[in-house]
């Protein structure tokens, strides 16, 4: 593997705790030294389940939680406490794309308003921002009539495709999808994650995928790295870490995720056993 | 993608609030005549003045004290002779003007302080909270008394402290609705976007909190009103300027002489500060439960022609049947919305049924029918369901609770909402025992715990004694689990019991789920989405599509050989079998 160019995102030793509400009890922390390199164009998948940190390790990138200690280096600048002046410059950069389009979206807003309004905030207004609307919606495959509607007039999937334009306003390099389609139906998820795919082979944009589910992970991520209780403890290529997990976690959480053969789950069921079995003797 | 199915999850959800809002307040009377009174007292407020025959301050020594309607004063004379109508009129301005300024002032600073305490929280709350309990400590009335004392008579002042008196309802109200949308995740996309706090906050939370900001206008504008007239009342407004309260007081003092005087303010405050109320009112019901104008609450309308409920119910063997049911929703009057049509099903004991579908397919509700636990203006307009030998639909809700438990028992998708935090899960546990099997408490709780270990809980004899918020989800679906077959039920519904749980931990309770199926030969129906719990569990699945059962049959079958092309759609959808994406090809230093 040819490394050569720097990453376009290094997380390097991060800890995030959040502060108990007890008083003069100690912080709670969710993140334990967590290293990670995106490099530019491909697609890291993060997986794990609830409460393996990894929502919170996106949500520190984007700076909506405060970091502990560690360092986040974005295009070789330190962004791990980015006053809020820089933060807003980073908009044009880091974008996201979060798991539930129908809490993401603002319901009393207009689509054409939810989409101006990252431009809006960058100084693009009036006929160039609603050319821009018009191309967004397109990009995303929902009609142009859809911007002069309201969120609740559009099914789970159209209403992520509208948070995926919204993400897309600012034309930034890198997007964070937070469980992007695990709130949708499983006819819709296939297509959701097709854009994504699109999208970034016909732009080159960086994606950070956050998911609990292995086959999200399988379709879109070149590589993956799995979480486990504020760890990372495995990362790799997809198939290498899909075909030949080294780590007794990934290991258990890839033959959980049941598939739609009966027989083969039924094997799997078995393996998923024994592994219990070997695991309770060790 | 215009081909994608409208999201609606639950069919009673309303889909356009905001039109429909003002066509139901305009239908309803008190909506009518309140606005008919407040526009009314807002005209006389601007043109009361130009409109009144006299001047409110002009005096004939012949009016004092004048009956209504016996001369040029129509509403009579005051005790200074002067004409109770004209007054009334001019009063208006300063009146309404009064609880205008007290309004304002209150919701300029509460409302202001409590976006910033909401929005910022820490500093900003605790000054904010702080100074807000300062001011409701504070005796309201001395306080006024004192500025009137410092300031002398004016109506304006005395609102103005009235407003800030008045402050802390809004900083309350706006800072609690602050935090609670301030946590959504449009607020944090917003930011993402790189929106200004003063953006977000006008843009985004404003929006939102408007209004119950604007119901709660209405409710204080009267209460104002009412202090002010107090106010008034008791000798703290200034004479020059006619309100209503100092004529209620110029009146009162004349009240042997001249008892009618004394009506016509009375019923001018008393007439506006309902207005207010029952709007404020109105407003407030309408916005919050979109159904209120359905009328009163109804038991599930369920039409069953008779006859042909028993005209075969003992023909098929199936432990439990379901035939033809239909369920549908009102829109309106005429119209209804078909979410169940024409379903088929049958279970027999010791079987796993799946009932797969997407959302808004109709399989909650077709659970919920066989459960009798469909809301009450559900209309369940044809059809069957046969347990055993005893039809269910028709029951009454003794006889439906004497089934639930012992014979159907039911497993929720989200395990935590489904326990009361109020109560121990041993309590939780001990009431359906007690009440169905007869136990007494020791026996129920030595029973609770073998449940418990049944269902792989590791301690039980602490988990007994714990609170929901202690249990992790994976532990409260098993703890709900074990309270569902406590009954020994011989048919469980578990609708997407495993949703809401890890991937690890739903492996752990499909075969929880399928051990006690077994053991106990119990019918199981499985709600679901996943194919791949269906392939882990089912015997038989039925698809469901639009409200209808498109086909149904042995697992295997089903998922290796789909015929319906919709079970075909559904099936090349599944994640697994979509090709792993390729490693990124090393584009750097083409690119560099």
């Amino acid at each position: 593997m040819s490394r050569e160019a720097t990453p376009l995102l290094q997380v390097k030793d991060l800890a995030v705790e959040y502060r108990s509400s007890g008083w003069r009890r100690p912080a709670n922390r969710v993140l334990h030294n967590v290293s990670l390199d995106i490099h530019e164009g491909e697609t890291l998948g993060l997986v794990g389940e609830s409460g393996s940190g990894k929502t919170t390790l996106g949500r520190s990138i984007l700076g909506l939680v405060p970091v502990a200690s560690g360092q986040i280096i974005y295009d070789g600048r330190d962004i791990t406490r980015a006053r809020r002046r820089a933060r807003r410059a980073l908009a044009r950069e880091i974008q996201v794309v979060f798991q539930d389009p129908y809490s993401s979206l603002n319901p009393s807003l207009l689509v054409s308003d939810i989409l101006s309004e990252p431009l809006r905030a960058a100084g693009i207004g009036g006929a160039e921002s609603r050319r821009r609307v018009r191309e967004l919606l397109d990009r995303v495959g929902m009609p142009a009539d859809a911007s002069e509607r309201y969120p609740v007039e559009f099914s789970g999937g159209q209403r992520q495709r509208i948070a995926i334009a919204r993400a897309l306003a600012l034309e930034p390099r890198l997007i964070i999808c937070d469980e992007p389609v695990s709130a949708l139906d499983l006819s819709t998820q296939a297509r959701v994650l097709d854009l994504l795919i699109d999208i970034q082979e016909r732009t080159g944009v960086t994606l950070l995928v956050i998911s609990h589910d292995l086959s999200v992970i399988r379709a879109v991520c070149h590589r993956v790295a799995v979480m486990f209780k504020g760890e990372i403890v495995e990362q790799g290529s997809t198939s290498s870490v899909i075909n030949h997990p080294t780590q007794m976690y990934t290991k258990k959480l890839l033959l959980a995720a049941p598939v739609t053969d009966p027989d083969e789950q039924r094997e799997r069921r078995e393996a998923r056993r024994l592994l219990a079995e070997t695991e309770a003797v060790a | 993608m215009s081909g994608e199915p409208a999201a609606l999850g639950t069919p009673e959800l309303p889909t356009f609030i905001r039109q429909g809002t003002f066509r139901r307040l305009a239908k309803m009377p008190t909506v009518w005549i309140a606005t008919v009174i407040l526009f009314t007292a807002l005209f006389f407020s601007f043109f009361g003045a130009l409109l009144a025959p006299f001047d409110p301050n002009f005096t004939d020594l012949n009016m004092v004290n004048m009956a209504p309607f016996a001369s040029d004063f129509l509403l009579g004379g005051d005790r200074a002779g002067r004409d109770i109508f004209s007054r009334l009129l001019v009063a208006t301005s300063n009146t309404i003007g009064g609880a205008a300024i007290a309004v304002s002032i209150s919701v300029a600073i509460g409302a202001s302080i409590g976006l910033m305490a909401g929005y910022y929280g820490r500093v900003f709350d605790a000054l904010g909270a702080w100074l807000s309990n300062l001011i409701q400590a504070l005796p309201g009335i001395i306080v006024l008394i004192a500025v009137y004392v410092v300031a002398g008579p004016s109506t304006v002042t005395s609102m103005i402290v009235v407003g800030i008196l008045i402050a802390p309802v809004y900083f309350r109200l706006m800072r609690n609705v602050v935090i609670s949308v301030r946590n959504e995740l449009y607020v944090d996309a917003a930011r993402v976007s790189g929106l200004s706090d003063i953006r977000i906050m006008s843009r985004h939370i404003f929006v939102v909190v408007r209004a119950p900001i604007i119901i709660e206008m209405a409710y204080i504008a009267g209460i104002a009103l009412v202090i002010q007239a107090t106010l008034e009342f008791i000798g703290l407004g200034s004479p020059e300027n006619p309100t209503w309260g100092g004529m209620l007081q110029d009146s009162f003092n004349a009240l042997y002489i001249s008892p009618f005087a004394i009506l016509w303010p009375a019923l001018s405050i008393i007439l506006t500060v309902l207005a207010f109320v029952f709007l404020s009112n109105a407003v407030r019901d309408t916005l919050g439960d979109p159904r209120s104008s359905g009328g009163k609450a109804r038991k599930a309308i369920v039409s069953t022609p008779d006859s042909r409920a028993t005209a075969d119910a003992g023909s098929t063997h199936a432990f439990l049947t379901v035939r033809d049911l239909s369920v549908a929703y009102p829109l309106s009057k005429n119209e209804s919305r078909t979410v169940v049509n024409k379903v088929n099903l049958e279970v027999n004991r010791g079987e796993v049924l799946g009932l797969v579908g997407e959302s808004g397919s109709g399989k909650t509700q077709t659970a919920f029918a066989i459960l009798g636990l469909l809301p009450p203006e559900a209309i369940v307009d044809s059809g069957r369901i046969v347990l055993g030998s005893t039809p269910l639909l028709g029951l009454t809700e003794k006889k439906l609770n004497a089934l639930r438990g012992s014979e159907i028992a039911y497993v929720p998708q989200e395990p935590m909402s489904n326990l009361d935090p109020a109560f121990t899960v041993g309590q939780q546990f001990g009431y359906a025992m007690r009440k169905k099997l007869g136990l007494s408490k020791a026996q129920s709780r030595e029973r609770a715990l073998s449940l418990l270990a049944r269902v792989n809980i590791n301690d039980p004899e602490r988990v007994y004694d714990y609170y929901p918020h202690q249990l992790s989800g994976g532990m409260a679906q098993r703890v709900l689990i074990a309270i569902a077959v406590s009954c020994d039920p011989e048919l469980l519904i578990a609708d997407e019991p495993t949703t809401a749980l890890d991937v690890t931990v739903q492996a752990e309770v499909l075969d929880l789920l399928r051990g006690l199926q077994q053991e106990r030969s119990m019918a199981l129906i499985l709600v679901t989405h996943n194919f791949g719990v269906v392939a882990d569990i089912c015997d038989r699945v039925a698809v469901m599509k639009d409200g209808e059962i498109v086909e149904t049959g042995d697992t295997r079958k089903i998922v290796k050989h789909p015929e319906h092309p919709y079970t075909q759609l559904l099936l090349s959808s599944v994640l697994d079998n979509v090709p792993m994406r390729a490693p990124l090809e090393p584009q750097a230093e083409v690119r560099a």
